[in-house]
């Protein structure tokens, strides 16, 4: 089992290693002659710094509509968590299973109902 | 072809063989030896998986463009190498050899590091993939788990590059990135839920072994209707997880220029790129290890050449989606994962533990064990 877990830690340790190797060989090599308009923020062409003060501002507050995606997002996250182990269980259980199931998928059910009723789900 | 099928697993064993047998003038204890030998062992397994890893998205890459060319109907790449097949390894040395430059607005820190955030969980998943029989290099018991998990970290990278750049394209791109890849999660993670269900496991390996009847066809895509709906959503899913045309709404270069990356340049930008194509191949491999059975197949040929087949012909069924479908609106494409997938897949999942499929069926009637 632990070494199991040893292979995970060595993929971890080269999933840092493998995209800083080929970032350091380019910074090493690749030319560095930086000049006003290359580090100017992309705007299609306009000058980024003719913008009024508040437009060049990009850090700003965003819409609610993403956010509650995210909300929907971790409920439904947590439940599919529940789902996992009942799923590996499900053999075991038999019809206190299948109950089990029909209640727990009918609360989902009901959750994405409301969040559809409530217009929650459109994209406006 | 027992020798050809176990052909790596033997490599693997002769080399730590040797190695053991290198260590064993050390007078190390027995403990450490191993220790010692189960490291390097893995060091060699991790580095082998990477370097084939990046041998296969040069072919992809290759691929893709050839592919793409074909449907348009031009000749695609065609200069670097014959048909073109070097094309990709130059354009690596270009991006090489690219000056990387980072707006004086950006964020830096948080700038350099999204590349290596996107690019890690993509690396760690491949960790449970099992090639071949015998060729993985962990056997998770929670191995569907870990690969959901991880997966879900490259939002976080996506979301970086666009909130470190400091750009309103970017921003735009990495917002809708987040809400799209924890939108299609769902569906995905739920259409998993199934075949768990059918295996009563979450070991990738135990999971390729289970569909190894009726002379190793007996995958789950044949399970009648539950696998091919639980397929279909799940590849649907997958595609928009990985930000693939047409789902492609986070980098849409019609509408915001180039998303996430647009600030990005030379190899930063080729770690999205790699990393793009890392789990493109990689949600193909979960693909046909949960539905196609793997390394399963007739043994006229060997077990991870059946898996590679599969893997491509997924892939080439990705390439033709991108190829021939117009990209997603932003309302379409959310509506789409939570009206649509996310009905069907709990559906799905309904259908599954009533034991509603042809498998079960034929278990029923004492056709199949």
């Amino acid at each position: 089992m632990l070494d199991r877990y040893g292979i995970i830690a060595l993929f971890a340790l080269m999933a840092v290693i493998f995209p800083a190797i080929p970032l350091l060989l380019s910074w090493v090599i690749h030319p560095k002659k930086p000049n006003q308009s290359k580090l100017s923020t992309y705007e299609c062409g306009l000058e980024f710094e003719d913008f009024p003060e508040h437009v060049q501002e990009v850090w700003v507050q965003f819409r609610v509509q993403y956010y509650i995606f995210a909300l929907i997002f971790v409920v439904f996250a947590i439940e599919v968590v529940f789902l996992y182990p009942w799923a590996v269980a499900y053999n075991a259980l038999g019809l206190f299973a299948l109950v089990e199931m029909f209640i727990f998928l009918g609360i989902l059910f009901v959750a994405l109902a409301y969040a559809w009723r409530k217009n929650l789900l459109e994209w406006v | 072809m027992d020798i050809l099928n176990s052909l790596f697993t033997n490599l693997y064993d002769w080399l730590a063989a040797t190695i053991h047998s290198l260590l064993a003038g050390l007078g190390l204890t027995k403990d450490a030896e191993s220790a010692i030998v189960a490291a390097i062992m893995g060091l060699i397994v991790v580095t082998v998986i990477l370097l084939w890893m990046v041998l296969m998205v040069l072919i992809l890459i290759w691929l893709e463009r050839k592919n793409a060319a074909r449907v348009q109907d031009r000749v695609g790449p065609n200069r670097v190498g014959p048909w073109g097949l070097l094309q990709p390894v130059a354009d690596t040395v270009k991006m090489f050899i690219k000056e990387d430059i980072i707006p004086t607005n950006a964020d830096k820190l948080v700038h350099t590091l999204a590349p290596i955030v996107t690019m890690a969980p993509a690396v760690l998943a491949f960790a449970v993939i099992p090639w071949g029989k015998g060729m993985f290099p962990a056997d998770l018991n929670i191995g569907v788990l870990w690969v959901v998990a991880v997966g879900s970290i490259g939002t976080l990278g996506i979301f970086m590059a666009g909130y470190g750049s400091n750009n309103k394209f970017s921003l735009l791109g990495g917002m809708r990135g987040v809400a799209q890849a924890v939108s299609y999660e769902i569906p995905q993670v739920l259409t998993i839920v199934t075949i768990v269900l059918m295996t009563g496991t979450m070991s990738l390996v135990k999971i390729v072994e289970s569909q190894g009847g009726w002379g190793g066809l007996q995958w789950y895509i044949f399970a009648f209707p539950v696998g091919p709906i639980a397929f279909v959503v799940f590849y649907l899913s997958s595609l928009a997880e990985v930000n693939r045309t047409p789902f492609d709404i986070p980098e849409g270069e019609s509408e915001i220029v180039a998303g996430h990356h647009t600030e990005y340049s030379g190899m930063k930008w080729g770690l999205f790129y790699l990393a793009e194509y890392f789990n493109f191949f990689l949600v193909c491999c979960l693909g046909a290890i949960l539905f196609f059975g793997g390394w399963q197949g007739p043994g006229f040929l060997p077990g991870y050449v059946w898996f590679i087949l599969k893997v491509y012909f997924l892939i080439w069924v990705g390439m033709w989606i991108r190829m021939t479908w117009p990209r997603f609106r932003v309302d379409q494409l959310m509506g789409f994962a939570w009206k649509v997938l996310v009905p069907i897949a709990l559906l799905n999942i309904l259908l599954a533990g009533l034991r509603f499929d042809l498998f079960s069926l034929l278990r029923m009637m004492g056709l199949i064990s």
